[in-house]
């Protein structure tokens, strides 16, 4: 249904000056070459991302302490044009176990010409997070909700 | 106890996800009494997720939209943050042949 699609998910996409194959493989194999570093639930310093190019993998992050963080289960991979994966992280920021009350994310691939590509990501099934949305709103809501949010995110990493 | 720990009030909240409803459509849709359905709402509104408006004589039920709002802004915001990051990345090395 459309109307679900409006409201429970979030759609947005990028060209990047690039062959669609090595935009596939940077976005997975090299994810932690530009994923935002403060974006992890270690207790201590990232040390490296690893996306598991396979239906079942994981994508997790390893601290320098070798402390690991399975985040996101991977649903789909079709290189060069394909992946799937499960948002296990529930709105209070820590690991949802729970696939149930996991979101999924899909990223496609669209060769552009031989040296483009766009990238579309849609981010789905929102409302199965369920609780929380209440922190989140007012996190979002305040002057500066992005960095609030940030903040938060940090809190919980430095915690 | 969480709201939607419960698996009746989970199935309603993802059928609201859908769009409103009122509780008789709701009840059909599910293997349980109206009153029960009238129920599991009535937690649901506590907890914050679901609101209900009037419309005409109908009352319907729906997922807060305040809250699904809040959510879609945040990962909004948080995807075209990340997805700028790639192509930064994607796109400063030149292709390289092995």
């Amino acid at each position: 249904m459309t109307n679900q699609i409006a409201t429970t998910a979030v759609q947005t996409s990028i060209v990047v000056d690039t062959p669609v194959e090595r935009a596939f493989t940077v976005f997975t194999d090299d994810i932690g070459s530009w994923w935002t570093p403060e974006h992890h639930l270690l207790q201590g310093e990232l040390a490296k991302m690893v996306f598991e190019p396979r239906v079942g993998g994981h994508i997790y992050d390893v601290g320098t302490d070798g402390s690991e963080s399975r985040w996101a289960r991977v649903l789909a991979y079709e290189p060069p044009t394909r992946i799937v994966f499960s948002w296990d992280i529930s709105l209070q920021w820590q690991i949802e176990t729970d696939p149930a009350r996991t979101s999924e994310v899909e990223v496609r691939f669209v060769a552009d010409g031989p040296n483009r590509t766009r990238v579309e990501l849609e981010h789905r099934h929102l409302e199965r997070h369920g609780e929380g949305w209440e922190a989140m709103r007012d996190a979002v809501a305040s002057p500066d909700g992005w960095t609030v949010g940030l903040h938060r995110f940090a809190d919980r990493v430095a915690s | 106890m969480s709201a939607l720990g419960d698996g009746t009030r989970r199935a309603i909240f993802e059928l609201l996800a859908d769009g409103p409803q009122p509780v008789g459509a709701i009840a059909d849709h599910l293997p349980v009494s109206r009153p029960a359905v009238s129920q599991h709402l009535k937690v649901l509104k506590e907890a914050g997720l679901v609101i209900d408006r009037k419309r005409g004589t109908r009352r319907l039920y729906e997922v807060d939209p305040e809250g699904v709002a809040a959510l879609r802004a945040y990962f909004e915001q948080f995807w075209n943050r990340n997805l700028s990051a790639f192509k930064r990345a994607v796109e400063q090395t030149p292709e390289e042949d092995p």
